[in-house]
């Protein structure tokens, strides 16, 4: 009989999103949540429910941010150098839609599954 | 100072009247009391037997001859009553500054008692007024004139003593609720200050006026004005003492009767220890159901069987263990595997689903009982169509209708002993004649009342013995336990002090409840 143990950990990533023009705008394909002025406790993704960062909660399928690698439920630390983690939602959102930048360079932490299968004592 | 009352008084520490062989001797002394006393019967089954207070001593002597057969009957009773309070604490004096032994006889100190009340309570009435007579009458000559002003002082004094009677009368005279063990001890001490005061005030009054004739009228006067005040302000603190400091809640006690588990709690306040047990009696009649030692059998023919069938065989050679041998007993019945618990349980059941079947019997056939009978107003009395009957006759009628289903619901219920057809039928004539409905009397047989519902031979609870670690005359203290016990039960009361409460304020302005939404926006980028 094999016993396996899961283990919870977190690593950051640099994600550079390059943003696609819609018309008059440029959209980067995913949607946030959270925020100094929101209420953390009805986040889903964040594992200490006191956490008022910013998450994202929506990935579009094809759009910039899969493409670039960003995953749902990670949580954004820096956009372009901009802390992040104390900020409303409104700010949030002006850092990562403003009109003349191109490009975005994200820090984000994502939790991870990684599953270690150990062999037993008997086998 | 109640300790010291105590250890001079040659009283045991409880006061136990055995009742049994006295039964027919009690009767008589019964019949002696009850056409004297007010409330006869609401005195007579508080505590002890009383003898009827100031009967000639003819009849007592003759009672006393017949309890000369019991040796200890002097030691152990202790029976006072009086039909005022001073009788009661007078006589505590009495005892205590002339050392009366046991064998004087309760009757002569009753009465004794009686008499230095009253005489103490006529000088104490009488002597303001001696003290303005005595000098008009022994030298009225002399005596400077005083106009208004004594005149004034005259009518004051008068006055004064008047509300004294009064209030005397309104606080003091009053039937005593209750043959206690032991005095009041806030009596004897006001009768003690009073007499004092009024001695001390006679002493000034015989050495400074009476020996040197003293001619100022008005200093006189003003002299007996001055003991009516005072006798006006101690009034004052008797009502205080006696009336108002136990009327403040300071203690709650629990009273649990002793052969059900049913209990009650009270709130008092600084009482004495006897006095805390009278209101206790005072209040069991009233709120405890009454005493049914039919009802009781039932757990103890349980545990009998428990017990039963075990037996002890000692192999190991002779020896006789005796607790060895009972805790043997008790391990292996207790490991018994035995379905006694299945058996109360099917039965409890049971007994409940027969009374409530029996219940809706006797409720239906009452309410049918009740529709024969039609109450005719004042003008349909004249043209009757039929006789008329009086509520009695109306019971009478519509009576064996619902007799047999009462009766079976008593029965099931162990009530049957508490109700006879008599008091059946007066309780139905009652109800009619105030137009009552048939929930209304039946709600008497439905539930066991309180004591005081029932006939009075069926109380059995009729003398109560005070055991307590404690002096009665001390006052409650927090954790104390005393019991009051009659013949087939006894009330353990256990007292403890109400918490010391700490309150503290807190404003909250009403501006400054505010809210705010609960946001969880999500933003697409």
């Amino acid at each position: 009989p094999t016993r396996s143990c899961f283990i919870f950990f977190s690593f950051q990533q640099r994600i550079e999103i390059h943003k696609l023009r819609q018309g008059d705008n440029l959209i980067l394909g995913f949607s946030i949540g959270g925020g100094i002025d929101q209420d953390p406790t009805q986040n889903p993704f964040s594992e200490d429910k006191t956490d008022k960062g910013i998450y994202v909660t929506r990935v579009t399928e094809g759009g910039p941010a899969e493409v670039a690698g960003l995953q749902i439920g990670d949580k954004i630390m820096q956009v372009n150098g901009w802390d992040m983690t104390m900020v409303t939602h409104d700010q949030a959102r002006k850092r990562l839609t403003k009109r003349n930048e191109e490009v975005v360079r994200l820090l984000v932490t994502r939790q991870s599954l990684q599953k270690a299968v150990q062999q037993s004592m008997m086998s | 100072m109640s300790a010291a009352m105590d250890t001079e008084s040659t009283y045991s520490g409880y006061s136990h009247y055995s009742g049994h062989s006295k039964k027919a001797h009690r009767q008589g002394r019964d019949r002696h009391k009850s056409p004297r006393s007010k409330d006869g019967s609401r005195s007579e089954k508080s505590v002890t037997i009383q003898t009827p207070p100031a009967e000639p001593l003819l009849g007592n002597d003759a009672s006393r001859a017949e309890e000369g057969q019991d040796d200890n009957w002097g030691e152990t009773t202790t029976a006072i009553t009086g039909t005022s309070e001073h009788s009661i604490s007078q006589e505590d004096i009495a005892r205590i500054s002339k050392d009366l032994e046991d064998s004087v006889g309760l009757d002569c100190k009753r009465y004794l008692g009686l008499t230095v009340a009253a005489v103490l309570g006529l000088l104490v009435f009488f002597t303001p007024i001696a003290f303005i007579l005595l000098p008009q009458i022994l030298w009225r000559d002399d005596l400077e004139p005083c106009g208004t002003v004594c005149e004034g002082l005259f009518i004051s004094v008068a006055f004064k003593l008047l509300i004294l009677l009064i209030g005397t009368w309104a606080l003091f005279f009053r039937q005593p609720k209750a043959d206690i063990p032991r005095v009041f001890v806030f009596r004897a001490l006001l009768l003690v200050l009073i007499f004092l005061f009024v001695f001390s005030y006679w002493l000034f009054y015989g050495v400074r006026i009476l020996d040197s004739k003293d001619t100022n009228y008005q200093g006189i006067v003003q002299y007996a004005v001055s003991l009516v005040d005072a006798l006006l302000f101690i009034h004052y603190l008797a009502i205080v003492l006696l009336e108002l400091r136990q009327l403040q809640p300071m203690f709650t006690v629990k009273v649990v009767r002793s052969t059900d588990g049913e209990s009650r709690y009270y709130s008092l306040g600084h009482l004495s220890i006897q006095r805390a047990a009278l209101v206790v009696l005072e209040n069991y009649y009233r709120d405890f159901t009454v005493y049914n030692p039919a009802l009781l059998t039932a757990s103890k023919s349980r545990a009998a069987k428990h017990m039963a069938g075990l037996k002890v065989y000692n192999v190991d050679g002779p020896g006789n263990n005796a607790s060895g041998q009972s805790r043997a007993m008790i391990a292996a019945a207790a490991r018994r595997r035995d379905s006694s618990h299945n058996e109360l349980y099917y039965e409890e059941a049971d007994h409940e689903r027969r009374v409530k079947k029996r219940r809706a019997r006797l409720v239906v056939a009452v309410e049918e009982a009740f529709t024969h009978i039609k109450r005719l107003q004042a003008e349909e009395q004249q043209k009757a169509p039929g006789e008329m009957m009086d509520p009695r006759e109306a019971a009478q009628a519509i009576f064996p209708s619902m007799a047999r289903a009462l009766q079976k619901y008593l029965r099931t219920t162990r009530q049957q002993q508490y109700h006879s057809m008599e008091s059946i039928l007066q309780h139905l004539s009652f109800c009619i004649t105030n137009n009552m409905t048939p929930k209304a009397f039946l709600e008497r047989y439905l539930n066991p009342g309180p004591t005081l519902q029932y006939d009075r031979d069926r109380w059995f609870s009729k003398q109560w013995t005070l055991v307590s670690e404690e002096a009665v005359t001390s006052g409650l203290q927090d954790g104390i336990v005393f019991v009051l016990k009659c013949l087939d039960f006894s009330l353990v009361v256990n007292v403890k002090k109400i918490p010391f409460i700490k309150l503290s304020e807190e404003f909250i302005d009403p501006k400054s409840h505010k809210f705010v939404l609960r946001l969880q926006s999500e933003t697409s980028v």
